[in-house]
């Protein structure tokens, strides 16, 4: 595949509910880029990640996934896919070895292969005490780590967050963002969702302002300092000078 | 000062307690029959209307003839009102189990109650009385047209039978109270929970299952009443001055009589709260330490090869399999089937005929039994999202589904089938058909109207949806006819599968659809 195809392209998306929730959104990921994308409550971000993931189809707009258009072709766009929720999706009656197995097998990846994939990851996640319990007595920490893992068994090229970080310790946080920004230095996309401004801050090579489903800014973070006219501020005074204009404006 | 300072610090009364859980119990039944949607209600209360409506006339059928020409505390009406009286109870005992079961295990507000000031014996005993409440409410609502219709045409002494349904409920509730304690203490709570919930479900069906099995074998027929009439049964039965008449005479207006036994039983409900009460909150608290114990699987360290479908298949079966109050749910329908397989080893070789009544049980049972384990796999999937989001076409996670269904199915009903061939061969052939269609309709329903639910929550399915509720009744119900009739060479098998062939094709076409 050309290297300069981005990994997620969307163009003209919308999606209404009761009102828009997406309201013509563009946006470019390129390969290889940590992309936040951060907005207010409502802003549609959810829904955005969702429509990427093959969860929801949007009422207009184009969904390209590393060159495949996945409104068209959904099943091939998820195979370089993975999708994370806020809310941990997972089975309490399996333990995280069962689970990984599942996943493996959901997207077809060779026994073996992912049985080495699987162990290193639960290595990585600090999950190997615990391999081989159900996950029914996880706290909610321990079960984000078994669905992130889950979402990383089948090496995506393309990976969606949505508040990833939620409910997990610093610790725990800390393994996750060193994971992350690993699987970045390896080629992979991550395209992010989350309040913890912090994160996007140190992590995100590009980051997008979405509010009222439509995109009002996108770039570096010192491209958005600029943007707001905060100069050496931090990510969440930009954020919020950004929306608040917006709203101005409207 | 807030204004809601006063009212908020008098609120830790009993009477106020007691409110706030009618409010609750009120509101999850009107929630529950309404599916959660707003603005049912007029069409709720027209439902119940009806319903009584409908149940009155069931028993005005049933007992008005009895009680037009006047009833006689005789042998065989004690007998028959004490069997019903055993019936009701054993119901009532089934729903208190389940209820106070709940009531130590459910986290919906007990976090909220106990981190509160309020005492948690006042709150828990209130918790129990509203339960014995709720229990005869039920009952009562089932039993209460007979009362009535008994009360119009054979005097007012019969409206004690209320009385009687108070106490029992008050019993009832004692009883499970008392067995899930002490369960409590020697199991421990993990096991607690499963044992209460699946002897609840078994005292619920235990009844009526014991006494068609003992119909079967004292008379060969296969009514749950016929054992009452029999004259062995009559003749066995003790004097009119027996205890175990009490409740039928009491039921009948004896006022004495009716005044014992409401005084046994809420005195008892009384005593077990007092002597129980002081450690439901250390119950609770145990309980919630359950939901964070480690279970350690073990077997497997390596992973198999396995295609998608198979994949999936795997992980139906391994859920069902480890939870076992799910299992003891949904096999709680086979329960129903050992009357007939009792009658299948009483004609074995001989009667023949006698084995065509086993041909409808088998093929309801297996159109419910696949209904149950397709809302499972399907609405009740607990990473819906995982799974949409995987590069496997929604048409091969539904056929999977499906499989997984009807080999569970299978591995079930089977062996019956198997049996029912080697003593008749040809209505073996017909029940195989029968469960294959059943099953295959129950599933499909569930597939047209799936949503997203909590497999916990597997014991109110019906609230999904109404519409598959009752399409995957009577589809269960009209295919065991279609086989009966079928396995009994009679014409009429071909319009009533015709018919449910047009309620499926009708189910269909109001299947609601899918969100894109």
């Amino acid at each position: 595949m050309d290297p300069s195809t981005p990994a997620l392209e969307l163009r003209g998306l919308v999606k209404k509910f009761v009102r828009p929730a997406v309201d013509g959104l563009d946006l470019t990921v390129r390969t290889g880029e940590f992309y936040a994308l951060l907005g207010p409550n409502g802003a549609g971000k959810t829904t955005t990640l969702r429509i990427v993931a093959g969860l929801l189809k949007p009422d207009a707009g184009q969904v390209s996934v590393l060159g495949i258009d996945a409104l068209a072709n959904p099943v091939a766009a998820k195979r370089d896919i993975a999708w994370v929720a806020d809310e941990p999706m997972i089975y309490e009656k399996l333990t995280p070895f069962e689970f990984l197995e599942f996943v493996a097998g959901l997207w077809s990846i060779p026994a073996e292969i992912a049985e080495a994939r699987a162990r290193e990851l639960i290595g990585w996640l600090g999950l190997e005490p615990h391999a081989h319990e159900r996950c029914q007595s996880f706290s909610k920490g321990m079960r984000q780590k078994v669905a992130l893992a889950g979402a990383l068994v089948h090496e995506p090229r393309l990976l969606i967050l949505d508040e990833p970080l939620t409910g997990l310790d610093a610790g725990s946080a800390r393994q996750v963002k060193e994971l992350l920004s690993e699987r970045v230095r390896n080629g992979v996309s991550v395209i992010l969702t989350t309040h913890i401004l912090e994160v996007a801050e140190r992590m995100a090579g590009r980051i997008g302002v979405i509010d009222k489903g439509r995109l009002i800014a996108e770039g570096t973070l010192e491209e958005l300092r600029s943007r707001a006219g905060h100069a050496g501020g931090s990510l969440e005074d930009v954020f919020l000078e950004l929306v608040a204009r917006e709203n101005d404006a409207a | 000062m807030s204004q809601f300072a006063t009212p908020i610090s008098r609120s830790f009364g009993i009477a106020w307690f007691g409110r706030h859980e009618l409010r609750l119990f009120w509101r999850d039944w009107v929630s529950m029959m309404t599916a959660g949607k707003r603005g049912r209600e007029p069409i709720l209360a027209a439902v119940a209307v009806a319903f009584a409506v409908l149940i009155h006339m069931l028993a005005y059928y049933l007992v008005a003839p009895y009680a037009e020409a006047g009833i006689v505390p005789d042998p065989e009406t004690l007998l028959m009102l004490t069997g019903g009286g055993f019936l009701a109870c054993s119901l009532m005992l089934s729903q208190a189990m389940e209820s106070v079961t709940r009531a130590f295990y459910a986290r919906s507000d007990l976090d909220l109650i106990l981190s509160s000031p309020a005492s948690a014996r006042r709150v828990f005993a209130v918790r129990m009385i509203a339960i014995a409440l709720a229990t005869t409410l039920l009952t009562t609502v089932l039993a209460g047209p007979f009362i009535n219709v008994l009360a119009f045409y054979d005097g007012p002494r019969w409206l004690a039978g209320y009385g009687v349904l108070l106490a029992m409920g008050a019993l009832a509730t004692a009883f499970a109270i008392a067995v899930t304690i002490v369960m409590f203490r020697s199991l421990g709570p993990k096991r607690t929970r499963f044992i209460s919930q699946v002897v609840s479900a078994v005292v619920g069906a235990g009844f009526v299952i014991g006494a068609q099995v003992a119909a079967i074998l004292s008379t060969g027929k296969f009514s749950r009443l016929e054992i009452f009439r029999s004259e062995d049964i009559v003749a066995a039965a003790p004097g009119p001055a027996s205890l175990l008449w009490w409740p039928a005479r009491a039921a009948m207006g004896e006022g004495v009589m009716l005044a014992v036994l409401l005084a046994f039983g809420l005195g008892l409900l009384a005593a077990v709260i007092a002597v129980f009460s002081a450690n439901f909150g250390d119950h609770v608290v145990a309980a919630s330490g359950e939901a964070y114990e480690s279970t350690r699987q073990r077997g497997r360290e390596r992973f198999r090869p396995a295609s998608v479908k198979r994949v999936l298949r795997r992980k139906e079966w391994v859920l069902l399999r480890r939870d076992p109050w799910l299992m003891s749910q949904t096999l709680m329908q086979i329960l129903y089937l050992a009357p007939p397989a009792l009658l299948l080893w009483r004609n074995f070789g001989d009667d023949l005929g006698g084995l065509l009544i086993l041909v409808p049980v088998i093929v309801m049972a297996s159109g419910q039994l696949a209904g149950g384990l397709a809302w499972l796999a399907v609405s009740g999937e607990d990473a819906p999202d995982l799974v949409a989001s995987a590069p496997v076409p929604e048409r091969a996670v539904l056929t999977a589904k499906i499989e997984a269904v009807i080999v569970a199915v299978a591995v079930v009903i089977a062996p019956l089938v198997l049996a029912l061939a080697f003593a008749a061969p040809r209505i073996a052939a017909v029940a195989a058909l029968g469960v294959a269609v059943s099953a295959a309709s129950g599933t499909m329903i569930q597939i047209w109207f799936r949503s997203q639910a909590k497999r916990s929550t597997f014991h109110r399915r019906q609230t999904s949806s109404r519409i598959a509720t009752v399409a995957e009744a009577l589809s269960s119900i009209l295919w065991a006819g279609t086989a009966a009739l079928l396995a009994a060479g009679s014409w009429f098998a071909g319009p009533v599968a015709v018919l449910v062939l047009l309620i499926l094709a009708g189910t269909w076409a109001i299947r609601p659809r899918q969100a894109p």
